[in-house]
């Protein structure tokens, strides 16, 4: 059990790393794009205008902590 | 070779220096201090399992459908981009100690003087030490060799850059005997953040059916957008910084 819990940290810690709000928020940038792809809107800029605000919001909390 | 190819194969071969001087630091404070005998053992058995962790995920990779690929593999370096992208202009900006190698090997020797003697042939300590730091870096080295690759049909190119990296390090680790530490790393991995960020958001939203205005030539633009995003970061962190340092200084 504490090597599957060892495990499951190193895999949190690996792909989801410092701020967790990161990886939430690629996520729900790539399921937006998905979406507004389906439509006539274009939607290239919608990944790099999400990358712009999570790096400003993660600075953002890392900076308060530090 | 395409523009995108160069900038994959750069994109791996800065990556994988990084990590490898990572990896060499390690083996070499505890190589020089306790036993080489098994800090080779302990390399010898991450590079095996590494193989497998390569054997096991490359075929399942390269199997899926190239969407599904592009969304899981752009996430994914997204994410992972970013964390590389906070980290470095933390660093540059002074809220966060700088990556310096030669601090790191000092306190591996520490570290390894203070575990006591090694006895018997094999000495676990060095094993444990140089197994897990080998295999840890290389499982970074394997995830980005095999996204990157994997994403646009080029395993064979983004191998042979990470090939190069490595080779490279070791060499000039065999050579100097010592940290790397003048390799400008934290210079190394801002670029690091910036690629693999910016291949992130390229083949992410492409993935999830976005069409660039541009196509491929668009990854220039991003490739640019995310640099200028990222200095300009640093440059208004740097700016909060001084004012914050004089606001203390002045109430003092």
């Amino acid at each position: 059990m504490r090597r599957l819990r060892a495990l499951g940290e190193f895999i949190w810690e690996f792909l989801i790393g410092d701020d967790w709000l990161v990886a939430a928020g690629v996520v729900i940038a790539i399921g937006v794009t998905a979406l507004v792809a389906t439509t006539k809107v274009a939607a290239w800029w919608i990944l790099p205008v999400a990358v712009a605000l999570l790096l400003a919001l993660t600075l953002w909390r890392a900076s308060r902590t530090s | 070779m395409s523009g995108t190819d160069v900038g994959l194969a750069l994109a791996v071969f800065l990556a994988c220096t990084v990590e490898a001087v990572e990896a060499l630091t390690i083996v070499l404070a505890v190589g020089i201090t306790r036993s080489w005998r098994s800090t080779f053992v302990g390399i010898g058995a991450a590079v095996i399992l590494l193989g497998g962790v390569t054997a096991a995920l490359g075929p399942a990779l390269t199997a899926l459908p190239l969407d599904v690929l592009r969304v899981a593999v752009g996430g994914l370096l997204l994410v992972f981009g970013l964390q590389w992208l906070r980290k470095a202009i933390l660093r540059a900006s002074g809220h966060k100690a700088l990556h310096d190698e030669r601090e790191i090997y000092e306190r591996e020797l520490s570290a390894a003087r203070a575990a006591g003697r090694p006895a018997g042939r094999i000495d676990p300590y060095s094993f444990t030490i140089s197994f897990k730091g080998v295999f840890l870096e290389g499982l970074e080295v394997i995830f980005i060799v095999l996204t990157f690759g994997a994403n646009q049909h080029r395993v064979g190119l983004a191998a042979a850059a990470a090939g190069v990296a490595v080779a490279l390090v070791v060499i000039a680790g065999v050579a100097i005997h010592a940290p790397l530490a003048r390799v400008p790393e934290n210079t190394m991995k801002f670029a690091v953040g910036v690629m693999l960020t910016s291949f992130g958001t390229f083949w992410g939203a492409e993935g999830a059916g976005a069409h660039w205005p541009g196509g491929d030539a668009a990854l220039l633009a991003v490739i640019a957008g995310i640099l200028l995003c990222a200095l300009a970061a640093v440059a208004v962190m740097r700016g909060r910084r001084a004012a914050v340092s004089s606001e203390v200084v002045a109430e003092a």
